[in-house]
């Protein structure tokens, strides 16, 4: 039923890769077997809400409930407002730009019927009978609770003026929201954003992305008044100018005006501007939804929310309530993720034996908008008193960092507009009110002028990853006590880094720190033979234009005159052929390859080889099939189509390679490069060309990318793939680079992975022309091959890479490392003089020289390959025992 | 009969030079030493045998059985040569353990998944101008 658009998806194992598909969620609506009743006495919890928080309290729940007691104490019934399960509300507006609503979804498949969760989608509470214990549902179902959880969250406001309620307004809350304004964006030409906060902002990208001439209208005199200051504001307004979105400070909304037909025609401010729009979207901030909670004699704060005690208990011990419905215990409404995060692990905590606690949360914030990063952390606008400020600003390159000093010199806060880089290092520093590491005003200089920092500088008790809430200690204690030596082993142990991803560059600067304290010494060196890594000796192989193994071991080897081994030679040999030093099994460089690559072939279990010839994104003529099948048939060959959309030819002989190859390029067939640490394949799904639902030709990109990076030597294989719609057939999420056709161009991942470690790719870049795609493409993948280590897949290149994904993007978006021409240059070599390496051998008499069986018996065929028939093919045979020389009786093949 | 002495070939037969390996019986001649590429190896036919003929980038070379006790497959003349410090070692291409080519005995495991000693027979090998 999920095939619709007509093609097939792949979710085999590729037989080399041990690359495997994915399958396909589970359905997430779990059966009503949990009525009102279920004939049993354990106790009934009703959740109201089914949002982020209500979502985290579920987890957090049977986390404890895991911990304390085998079967669930209770059974769960969770009505929720909305039309699918909770889904992250924070990466709401990556929806516009491509991910599908269903990968938004924070409800794992097959969590609710695990833990026999009855979640009724699109049947909200409407009222609550505190003596009857009773909660009425909007389809008028009645339900008995013993404990009710309100997790009703907030509500967009609306200001009340003229004209709110025209066709052509929208709000920005839910997925439902963004259809609607995504709808009515296609008629519109201007667009205006009511609020120009967090949410403002990025609905006036999501605007702009769709076209729009995108007014900004806030009351405030700035931007984000709430996070950032004056001077922040000034920095974060210009470059929002910059990106073509009109911004209005200190202007309220009169009026919105219509036309006849009674729909948006334009807006009128309190400063006297008109402006004619089509489409106004309200984000001028959120109210506590505490109407339940009202009706039924609950008490609520005077501007709202229910409130709670540090327990998150209302004034009714069976009723909770958490996130942004409540008023909690430090007289705070709280609008962020993590404080709703937190008092639902506290309520958690209560309901399951334990006591719950939640006093109030820091809300210090880090985020990227429309490009721009803007961070705001502990006292950032100064109000302690005796508070000093230290400033940098360069209005040029829209950079403005404030740190707020106290009396007593520590760090209280700050704001940091256009770089937040030291976000992860203040931020703590700030929070634990330790002493500063370096003078402030080093601390907010830019690097290149000597700024200051260390992990060093921050005391045990600062948390460095606030998304898990791990501290420094913990993170000492994990490299101390438990060992972890790495980056992404700390990441394991601990979960730090493994949120929002901020920390990320502190945690390596912390473990180096502890690694080096406790005398480890981290061999990053490739083997006995050098102590240098994959990528030193690359930039050591490109600077000096070395040529060859023996003069770079002899020159920079640790053993001059060494033999070198499986590790070292390889990587040299792929580096020799990255750089453009000539054919892989000429001269010295045949002794360098791995077995693999000495053949062109793949070696398989018995010694025999299979033979994969490309096709690139997966196209193949009837003629083609036939020329394949033909070959395979005469020489007796195994075929197994693999994952990556080819054609994979069994059980030949080293002599027999030749002749195998000799067919295949003759019908203009060449090597796939299925032995190399090379592009192996790029997927496709149909595309727009047959498909109903293709938006781009994908198998056209495909065959280009394909025929672009053939042959391309990195540290690892490189798979990709390119899906013509976000139905994402070709599974190109799950491959170092993938590509997905959007209506207005291609999206493009990087850093995916499936085998054993899976690994979603992340968005680079998107809306991308085809140009910009593989200009993109081509430095991202030399880039990857000059930095990362041997045998490194870009997922995992790109977990260890310092400043993650912001870091990519610099590079190869903004050539922050002025390397771009390099990397061009580089790949505009590789395309030029690629050749295909089975048709170079075949012209090279001297190259075939070594496709015998027996150098002193040419002719002789290996008598100890042997197969047996299996499904009317070959399959290799049991392995003869040592003892047994070649005799007359040798296994026929299957033909 | 020393046959490490006569591993590395007189001075100027370089490209002139034969190799040859005792079978046990007497010395047969095998191949030409220019045949083989420093660092890899070539696999062979000596009496219904199969050998693997490897040349270093020293200019040594080494004769052992072709055989590789982990996987049963006869493919350790395609393996890379190496060093582990001192000793000039063969890679296994199949699951890369280490075969020093003085001794033939296996450097990473003692047995072979059957139980047989992971030790690999040395051909004495030669080359005469």
């Amino acid at each position: 039923m999920e095939r619709t658009d007509g093609t097939d998806r792949v979710d085999g194992t590729d037989p080399i890769d041990g690359t495997g598909g994915f399958g396909d969620k589970d359905d997430l609506h779990g059966t009503d077997r949990m009525g009102d009743t279920d004939g049993t006495d354990r106790e009934h919890l009703v959740l109201v809400g089914h949002g982020m928080v209500g979502q985290r309290f579920l987890e957090a729940l049977f986390e404890r409930s895991d911990a304390t007691a085998g079967v669930p104490a209770r059974r769960i019934t969770v009505l929720a407002e909305e039309p699918r399960p909770a889904y992250d509300r924070v990466h709401l507006t990556s929806w516009f730009s491509g991910t599908p609503a269903e990968e938004l979804s924070l409800c794992p498949p097959g969590f609710l019927d695990e833990h026999g969760i009855d979640l009724r989608l699109g049947d909200p509470a409407v009222a609550i009978d505190r003596e009857a214990r009773l909660v009425t549902t909007a389809s008028g179902d009645r339900l008995r609770y013993d404990t009710l959880v309100l997790a009703t969250g907030s509500y967009p406001f609306v200001p009340p003026v003229p004209g709110h309620d025209a066709e052509g307004c929208h709000v920005y809350r839910t997925i439902e929201d963004l259809e609607a304004i995504r709808a009515g964006a296609a008629g519109a030409r201007v667009g205006a954003v009511v609020g120009g906060g967090l949410l403002g902002l990025e609905a006036a990208g999501a605007l702009r992305a769709m076209g729009l001439e995108t007014h900004v209208v806030e009351f405030a005199p700035r931007l984000m008044s709430i996070q950032v200051d004056e001077g922040g504001g000034e920095a974060l307004r210009r470059k929002i100018e910059d990106l073509g979105v009109l911004v209005h400070t200190g202007a309220g909304t009169r009026a919105v005006t219509t036309d006849e037909d009674g729909r948006v025609s334009g807006m009128a401010l309190s400063d006297g501007t008109g402006l004619a729009v089509d489409l106004v979207v309200f984000s001028a901030g959120v109210r506590p939804r505490d109407q339940l909670a009202r009706d039924c004699g609950l008490p609520v704060g005077e501007r709202g929310g229910v409130v709670v005690d540090a327990r998150c208990r209302t004034a009714d011990p069976a009723v909770l309530a958490i996130g942004e419905c409540a008023l909690a215990a430090d007289g705070r409404v709280y609008g962020l993720v993590a404080p709703g995060y937190a008092m639902a692990e506290a309520a958690a905590r209560e309901l399951t034996g334990g006591t719950g606690s939640f006093t109030g949360a820091d809300t210090s914030t880090k985020l990227k908008l429309l490009g721009v990063d803007v961070a705001s952390f502990g006292d950032a606008h100064g109000t302690t008193e005796g508070a000093l400020e230290v400033l940098y600003a360069n209005s040029r390159a829209g950079v403005y960092k404030k740190l707020v000093i106290g009396a007593d010199g520590a760090l209280l806060g700050g704001v940091l507009v256009g770089d937040a880089d030291s976000y992860a290092l203040l931020r703590p520093l700030a929070l634990s009110g330790s002493p500063l590491p370096a003078p402030p005003e080093q601390l907010v200089l830019p690097a290149s002028i000597g700024a200051a920092s260390g992990p060093v500088a921050l005391p045990d008790e600062a948390v460095v990853c606030s998304c898990h809430n791990v501290t420094k200690g913990e993170i000492r204690a994990a490299v101390h006590e438990q060992g972890c030596a790495s980056v992404p082993e700390v990441k394991r142990c601990t979960k730090a880094g493994t949120g929002c991803g901020s920390c990320v560059k502190l945690l390596g600067g912390i473990v180096a720190e502890e690694l080096a304290a406790s005398g480890v010494e981290i061999a990053k060196g490739l083997c006995e033979h050098f102590t240098l890594t994959r990528a030193e000796l690359y930039e050591i192989v490109r600077v000096k234009g070395i040529g060859s193994f023996s003069r770079l071991i002899d020159e920079h080897g640790s053993l001059p005159g060494g033999e070198g081994c499986d590790i070292c030679k390889p990587v040299v040999a792929s580096l020799l052929a990255g750089l453009g030093n000539g054919h892989i099994l000429d001269g010295e460089q045949a002794a360098l390859q791995d077995t693999n690559d000495h053949f062109l072939a793949n070696m398989q279990r018995n010694g025999s080889y299979s033979v994969v010839p490309r096709i690139p994104g997966g196209e193949i003529t009837p003629q083609g099939l036939i020329v394949i099948g033909e070959i395979a048939r005469d020489f007796g060959l195994y075929t197994k189509i693999t994952g990556g959309q080819r054609i994979d030819l069994f059980g030949a002989t080293v002599d027999q390679l030749p002749p195998i190859w000799r067919r295949l390029v003759d019908a203009g067939f060449e090597s796939g490069h299925a032995y190399g640490k090379a592009l192996r394949t790029v997927k496709s799904c149909v595309g727009e060309t047959w498909c109903r639902y293709g938006v781009q030709d994908s198998v056209g990109l495909a065959i280009e990318l394909e025929l672009r990076y053939r042959g391309l030597r990195s540290p690892h294989k490189l798979k990709s793939a390119v899906s013509g719609c976000a139905r994402e057939c070709a599974e190109a999420q799950s491959k170092d680079f993938g590509v997905i056709a959007t209506a207005a161009g291609w999206n493009l991942y990087v850093g995916g992975n499936g085998g054993m470690t899976p690994r979603h790719a992340d968005l680079l870049a998107a809306d991308l022309d085809r140009e910009t795609l593989i200009r993109t493409i081509d430095r991202f993948l030399m880039f990857y091959i000059r930095t990362a280590d041997r045998l490194e897949r870009t997922a995992s290149w790109l977990e260890r890479l310092d400043g993650g994904m912001d870091h990519l993007r610099a590079v190869v978006l903004d050539d922050s490392l002025g390397i771009c021409a390099d990397l061009d240059e580089l790949m505009a070599r590789h395309v030029e003089t690629y050749e295909d390496e089975w048709a170079a051998t075949l012209a090279d008499p001297e190259r075939l020289r070594r496709f015998v069986s027996f150098t002193n018996a040419p002719g002789v065929p290996d008598p100890t390959i042997r197969f047996v028939a299996e499904r009317d093919q070959i399959r290799p045979g049991p392995a003869p025992a040592s003892a047994l020389i070649a005799g007359p009786d040798l296994e026929v093949r299957a033909r | 009969m020393s046959a490490t002495t006569d591993r590395r070939p007189m001075s100027g037969t370089t490209s002139a030079g034969r190799v040859e390996i005792h079978d046990g019986a007497g010395w047969v001649p095998v191949c030409g030493y220019a045949e083989l590429t420093p660092g890899r190896g070539v696999a062979l036919l000596v009496g219904g045998e199969q050998v693997a003929l490897y040349r270093d980038r020293t200019g040594e070379v080494y004769a052992v059985d072709n055989r590789d006790p982990f996987s049963g497959a006869y493919v350790l003349s395609r393996g890379l040569l190496g060093s582990r410090g001192a000793v000039t070692v063969v890679l296994s291409p199949m699951y890369r353990q280490a075969f020093d080519l003085r001794t033939g005995v296996c450097l990473d495991e003692e047995t072979a998944p059957d139980g047989s000693p992971a030790v690999l027979r040395v051909w004495p090998a030669r080359v005469r101008p």
